[in-house]
């Protein structure tokens, strides 16, 4: 037993210093607020946006009724939406693949040369947006269902790499550990102590990231990438709002059976 | 014939682990390994077939010694190594049959493993197995949906598939209850004895050592504190061991375990009848 006879009846969670810059740091995000809101009521044309229900309710107006002959028209692009989504999807894995093993530290070969290479093309390749991948791509290759899904296929990489790999990270050592010692080579400690170990994880991740990339090839068309969004892009330049809503209807319900499919894979595999 | 000499592991820490343990097991004995928590023991183990590399001694294996072999080689050496975990490590979403064939993965070629294409000699030793252990019907099961008890048995399955010459086995009925740990402990000592194998097991249930181990080696703070036949192991030695405590008190725990088992055991005959 200590000497203490008399215990204290005050507590507190935080220390004095943590409570001022608790305070400091609310009040520091009040001002900030109040300065974007000044900035942007500057800078805002106040006609336009005492118009934008009128606006609205004219292109509303004329996106009703849909033009439902243009139906026809759009099944060829739809279809190649789907085949950038899918094609890219499947390259991207097959490229993610490697770079997982080599970023995750139990399997990387070399964790002070390869390691940070991969972690350097996972954060490249997720820190650029598929439309900029397209917008380059279609630079470079020129534009067409080539640069949708070569765009895609590198938008994919990063997402599938990183998720894989921390999976990686996660197995059970003990599993591992258990097939090298009964002699197994590297190649077949990998085979049975941890690709059955990922193989859930790998086509959750698969399956996910081909849904997200059905909803992200619908507008590659917008920079020239084939698909969808090239029909989407030539009747908002023609103003040609009754096929636009078509086409909103058509990305609507492809994205909800994309996400359909995906959510029923998931559940099946976990 | 294994042979350790002078074998010493510190880890990176600075911890010694392991300080100068010298043993020598032969041809067909069981060797039990007690100690405390933290003694070495799965260290012990972990050095002899290099999950773990020792940082100065000897494995002498035959007349091979282990330390110091390149990769490849270790690899063989290790075929002649069978070993059993503490809570099974098998690959959970493999076949039982997939788990007792990967003991084989250092006698068969890649393409052989990866197309699960083995040689029948070892298809047929895997069901001779699986039925010596009992689980000739769950051959086809995921192990995931096998119990304790019966992993455990793939394990040693699993351990034997790879024909070794000497057994390691880790904590093997540390996740088991005390029924189904007397059976795996008979299990592992018959089929011991059945192929004159040796074995060294970790284990930290004492008087489940004493009833089933020919030789008990204690180790304290990572050197060999004791090293004779389970008769021999005493209070005044256990207390060498693993320090104070009541040896007595505990012994009869153990004992009135053993008979509130056996009256519970009565007590589901005469409900069967």
């Amino acid at each position: 037993m200590t000497e203490i006879t008399h215990y204290s009846q005050v507590w507190t969670h935080r220390t004095p210093r943590k409570r001022l810059l608790l305070w400091g740091g609310w009040l520091a995000l009040v001002a900030l607020f109040v300065w974007c809101w000044q900035l942007m009521n500057e800078n805002t044309i106040w006609f336009f946006v005492a118009d934008a229900p009128r606006q609205a309710a004219d292109i509303g107006g004329r996106m009703v009724p849909p033009r439902w002959e243009y139906f026809p028209e759009l099944m060829q692009p739809l279809w190649d939406t789907i085949n950038i989504a899918t094609l890219g999807t499947i390259g991207g894995v097959i490229m993610a693949v490697p770079v997982a093993f080599m970023a995750a530290r139990n399997t990387t070969p070399s964790a002070t040369i390869l390691r940070p290479i991969a972690l350097f093309i996972i954060v490249a390749s997720r820190s650029i947006n598929s439309l900029i991948w397209a917008l380059l791509l279609v630079a470079i290759i020129g534009p067409g269902l080539l640069a949708g899904i070569v765009a895609i296929a590198l938008r994919s990489i990063g997402f599938v790499g990183k998720l894989l790999y921390e999976a990686i990270e996660e197995t059970d050592a003990k599993q591992i550990e258990a097939i090298q010692a009964t002699g197994a080579s590297g190649a077949q400690v990998l085979n049975y102590g941890i690709v059955p170990q990922i193989m859930p994880a790998f086509w959750g991740i698969s399956v996910f990231r081909w849904d997200i990339n059905i909803r992200e090839s619908t507008i590659l068309g917008l920079v020239g990438a084939g698909g969808i969004g090239l029909k989407l892009q030539a009747s908002l330049n023609t103003l040609a709002w009754s096929q636009v809503s078509v086409i909103l209807l058509l990305i609507l319900a492809t994205v909800v059976l994309s996400e359909w499919v995906s959510a029923r894979v998931r559940h099946a595999i976990i | 014939m294994l042979k350790l000499e002078g074998l010493s592991k510190t880890y990176k820490t600075g911890d010694p682990a392991l300080s100068d343990v010298t043993l020598s097991v032969p041809k067909g004995q069981i060797l039990g390994l007690i100690g405390p928590s933290g003694a070495g023991k799965s260290t012990l183990i972990r050095c002899i077939n290099r999950l773990v590399e020792p940082t100065s001694g000897k494995v002498m294996l035959g007349d091979v010694n282990l330390v110091g072999l390149s990769k490849a080689d270790l690899r063989r050496q290790r075929r002649r190594i069978g070993m059993i975990f503490q809570e099974y490590a098998l690959v959970e979403r493999l076949t039982v049959m997939e788990n007792v064939l990967s003991g084989r993965l250092g006698y068969v070629p890649f393409w052989r493993s990866f197309m699960r294409k083995y040689p029948a000699a070892d298809i047929q030793r895997a069901y001779q197995l699986l039925d010596r252990v009992g689980l000739l019907d769950k051959a086809d099961n995921r192990a995931d949906a096998l119990s304790g008890g019966q992993r455990q048995r793939v394990g040693i399955a699993r351990a034997l598939a790879q024909d070794p010459e000497l057994l390691l086995v880790d904590e093997p009925t540390a996740s088991l209850d005390p029924k189904t740990s007397r059976q795996i402990m008979r299990l592992l000592t018959e089929i011991c004895a059945e192929r004159g194998l040796p074995a060294i097991v970790n284990i930290h249930d004492v008087p489940l050592a004493q009833q089933f181990m020919q030789r008990i080696v204690g180790l304290r703070a990572g050197r060999v504190v004791f090293d004779g036949t389970p008769d021999q192991l005493t209070e005044s030695t256990l207390t060498t061991i693993y320090g104070e405590e009541d040896w007595h008190e505990m012994r009869r725990g153990d004992q009135e375990q053993q008979e509130a088992e056996a009256e519970a055991r009565d007590r589901m005959a005469a409900l069967a009848k």
